[in-house]
């Protein structure tokens, strides 16, 4: 069998610089940094680019105005969030035709200030969510209290997720949080957010750009590159986020129909897959998405985690940059970054104490259980 | 904001939402029920997210339930929340859900399961908060 995105390869992908924050940086500058940082990895020139979708958060750049800067030279503008949708409705436009050159680019800058408050994307104004002092965390952890109910989830399995996150972000130059070690027991000594939810569980706030371009399997021969290959991807969206209350037992499987859809356009399992680029805003979501995708059973994934078979050199690293909780989270820029990492880890361009020798297929994720949405892309060395 | 207690953000009732605000300034906790396919309805919406239809009318809660999921949070969404406060997922006796808070418990003797009752808590000369209870 082929899959529906046969012909389609990634041929670059870049993040910029990621810090907490990035002064004198405007979003225009980071994200134009993506741009030509995406087209040096992978050898392309602007010209070479006839399909876009480029565009910032605070200061809302559109794939529109960035046509502009191309000059009005590309045919095609998507306006997909930026991510796993967007890369999706981008190789959609390849494969049919519409574009031979895609480049997808975000960034995001300048928004966080007032440090007394949760930041400010993570806080919905919805008037049934708002008034009971709700926000990203705290619907997230809503999700896992259930889930610890239900199965008997333990407080370790969730030290163990941040930890080993944590311990590859430690390791990333580029990391938000490098140098910072973090062991399991640091988890649960640092300050509680939302219970069972300590600091250390919970994604980081930072600034930064990132960049993927796709191409045809038949240009992508003729660049100097490893291309990676979209084997597949779905979405699963279960409706507007921070609105209504998080209920596990409507939503708590909620990227299962996208993973299943993935693996069926390309006829592969979890099995297959070496590296977990799943997306980790808080702790408990990485054992949630591995039930949700099968690599476990149901009520599983706190025993999956254990014994560092998420780690380096384990059965399924998963988040090998540092993810969410410590390599960088501006928001929704880290949507991209998942398959971009994805990219980076297949080609072997991450450090080398970060690299999965002999990685052949990779999956990302983005959005989770508390947003309501999660999205699943398969990338591998080899095309199906 | 000089003011030593700032307010905590108070829902905007909308034409949609105003009979459920204006039943708590009542003290009457209202939902939404379709009268074709029997569902209740929450959060408000202008069609039943069980059939489709339109065929919905606000009826009155129990306001008895048992709480569904909760967290107990530290770090306040801004300063006005007083921590700790708890946010709770409360599964109302007709089978329906809700957000909210709950107050007359402490967090260290909050338990998915427990039995809770509607508190209604004025803010403001419009809005009241359905709060929820521990029950006997
Ligand atoms: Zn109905």
């Amino acid at each position: 069998m082929h899959s529906p995105f046969r012909g389609v390869a990634i041929v670059g992908a870049y993040d910029t610089r990621q810090a907490r924050q990035l002064p004198g940086m405007t979003e225009a500058e980071l994200v134009l940094d993506a741009v030509r940082g995406t087209l040096d990895a992978a050898g392309l020139a602007p010209t070479d680019v006839d399909g876009l979708n480029v565009s910032t958060w605070v200061t809302q750049i559109s794939s529109r105005d960035v046509a502009q800067w191309f000059g009005g030279r590309p045919v095609w503008t998507g306006d997909s969030m930026p991510g796993i949708d967007a890369l999706l409705q981008a190789a959609a436009a390849i494969a049919t035709g519409q574009c031979h050159t895609a480049l997808v680019a975000t960034a995001q800058c300048g928004e966080y200030t007032a440090r007394e408050s949760t930041v400010s994307w993570t806080r919905p104004t919805n008037e049934f969510v708002e008034c009971w002092g709700l926000y990203t965390a705290a619907e997230f952890a809503l999700m896992a209290q259930r889930h610890m109910h239900i199965y008997g989830t333990r407080r370790e399995a969730l030290s163990e997720v941040a930890a080993a996150i944590r311990m590859n972000g430690a390791r990333h130059p580029n990391a938000v949080m490098y140098g910072r070690e973090v062991a399991p027991e640091d988890v649960v000594a640092s300050r509680m957010v939302a219970d069972p939810f300590h600091l250390f569980d919970c994604c980081i706030t930072s600034e930064g750009g990132t960049g993927i371009v796709l191409t045809t399997e038949e240009r992508a021969r003729d660049l100097d590159v490893t291309p990676i290959y979209l084997l597949g991807g779905a979405l699963d969206r279960q409706g507007m986020a921070y609105v209504t209350a998080p209920l596990w037992d409507r939503y708590g499987w909620v990227g299962r129909r996208a993973a299943q859809l993935a693996f069926e356009q390309c006829g592969l399992t979890p099995r297959d897959v070496d590296v977990a680029e799943l997306y980790d805003p808080f702790s408990f979501e990485v054992i949630r998405q591995l039930e949700a995708y099968g690599f476990c059973k149901e009520g599983e994934g706190g025993d999956f985690v254990m014994g560092g078979r998420i780690r380096i050199g384990g059965e399924l690293p998963v988040a090998t940059n540092g993810g969410l909780l410590s390599y960088s989270h501006a928001g929704l820029v880290q949507l991209l970054q998942k398959p971009v990492n994805a990219a980076l880890q297949l080609q072997g361009k991450l450090p080398a104490d970060l690299t999965v020798p002999g990685a052949k297929v990779a999956i990302a994720s983005n959005g989770g259980s508390g947003a309501l949405f999660n999205d699943v892309m398969l990338l591998g060395t080899e095309p199906v | 904001m000089s003011d030593a207690n700032p307010q905590i953000p108070l829902p905007r009732p909308t034409p949609l939402s105003k009979p459920h605000w204006d039943g708590c300034r009542e003290g009457v906790l209202r939902v939404q029920r379709c009268g074709d396919c029997g569902s209740f309805v929450f959060i408000p919406k202008p069609v039943c997210d069980g059939c489709l239809g339109s065929n919905l009318s606000w009826v009155e809660s129990s306001g008895r339930g048992t709480l569904y999921s909760y967290t107990v949070v530290h770090r306040p969404q801004q300063p006005a929340f007083e921590v700790p406060y708890t946010v709770a997922i409360v599964e109302l006796e007709e089978g329906w859900h809700m957000l909210s808070n709950l107050v007359g418990v402490e967090p260290d003797h909050v338990e998915i399961g427990m039995p809770l009752e509607v508190s209604f808590e004025r803010k403001s000369d419009e809005i009241t908060l359905p709060c929820f209870r521990p029950r006997a």
